[in-house]
């Protein structure tokens, strides 16, 4: 258990420095680090926490605290939120100062500029992922392509589609 | 910058605006965080909004997170920001875990199960149309989506860990923009 909590401490104060771009960028290194490294649920798992904390209201990092929850309950939760959201909002406190400063300079914009494409391949790369752990049969698989379609080419909103899933999901058609 | 015509919010004003914001924003905080900061409760105009955000964009973490810690510290300090930032995560975090124990209690029922399996299958699907959605307008940036192309494949492929690959990718990215775009 406290080794647990060490290991969350760890994981999560390094991905809060590093998710340039949003909490979906470092959903590889989290689901690398929860089921491969660390053995604490399986992939789908991983999946099911991801989906359910979409449904749920507040910012998109909320999987965070579900896996917190998941690996060591209360404790988990709070050594996991500390770790995440206290390193990124040190940063942010520090950089208010100086924003004024740099934020006209061009190697801001250089900066920016450089990290925008690693956050596409991240990005990317956490759709597959989730993808091919959520996506265990043909009827899955059409679920994520019409969600995806439907998301890319109408307005409609995310709750609604993830509860299009669901439904489709409960018939246990095809599963 | 700072509103004059309104009085600044106090720690109490910071957490419970957040609190109503973590705990309505559904699918993606920020075009609500927009509406309840500059419109409804007017802690900012339009523009101070924007560059506070170009901060946030900039800088690692969730864009909202960081910005109810940057709105906080600007208007109260580290209270403020503490303020912003617990309002805005205790309410998802309790209802999140509650669905939590939910899924854990029930998950071995193969209809829950089912349904789960729904539910991470459409959440795949919307991460897909937001891949496609930012990867698009690199079409016209072939530097870019070379770099973009290495990174998800040293992530997705060859399941690289994160930091050594951003060490590595992110100066060379930064190189590039710089040499193409000076």
């Amino acid at each position: 258990m406290k080794d647990d909590l060490f290991s969350l401490a760890g994981i999560f104060s390094q991905l809060s420095l590093l998710a340039f771009g949003g909490g979906n960028t470092i959903l590889p290194e989290m689901q690398r680090q929860v089921v491969q490294v660390h053995h604490w649920m399986t992939k789908a798992d991983f999946s099911a926490l991801f989906a359910l904390a979409q449904a749920a209201p507040g910012p998109n990092m909320m999987v965070v605290t579900l896996i917190g929850w998941h690996v060591a309950g209360w404790p988990g939760v709070l050594i996991t939120s500390i770790a995440k959201f206290g390193p990124s909002s040190l940063v942010t406190i520090a950089a208010l100062h100086a924003w004024e400063r740099f934020k006209d300079r061009p190697w801001r914009r250089y900066v920016q500029l450089g990290l925008a494409p690693i956050t596409v391949g991240l990005v990317a790369a956490s759709a597959l992922l989730i993808a091919e752990a959520s996506d265990r049969t043909w009827v899955l698989v059409g679920v994520t392509g019409i969600v995806a379609l439907l998301s890319y080419r109408t307005k409609l909103h995310p709750l609604w589609l993830l509860a299009g899933g669901a439904l489709i999901g409960l018939t246990g058609f095809g599963q | 910058m700072l509103q004059d015509s309104t009085p600044r919010p106090t720690v109490a004003d910071l957490f419970f605006g957040f609190l109503t914001l973590g705990l309505t924003a559904f699918g993606g905080a920020l075009p609500l965080a927009r509406r309840e900061i500059v419109e409804r409760r007017k802690w900012l105009d339009a523009d101070a909004f924007t560059d506070l955000l170009g901060l946030c964009q900039f800088l690692p973490g969730g864009n909202v997170i960081n910005l109810s810690v940057a709105i906080g510290m600007r208007f109260r300090g580290v209270p403020g920001a503490l303020a912003g930032l617990l309002g805005l995560l205790v309410g998802p975090s309790l209802i999140v875990i509650g669905l939590g124990v939910i899924y854990q209690r029930t998950h071995q029922d193969p209809r829950i199960a089912h349904l789960f399996a729904g539910l991470a299958a459409a959440a795949a699907g919307l991460l897909i149309a937001m891949a496609v959605k930012i990867l698009w307008p690199l079409r016209k940036k072939p530097e870019a989506a070379v770099i973009a192309c290495v990174m998800f494949a040293a992530i997705a492929l060859l399941r690289t860990p994160l930091l050594p690959s951003m060490l590595v990718l992110t100066p060379i990215s930064v190189l590039i923009a710089w040499k193409v775009r000076r």
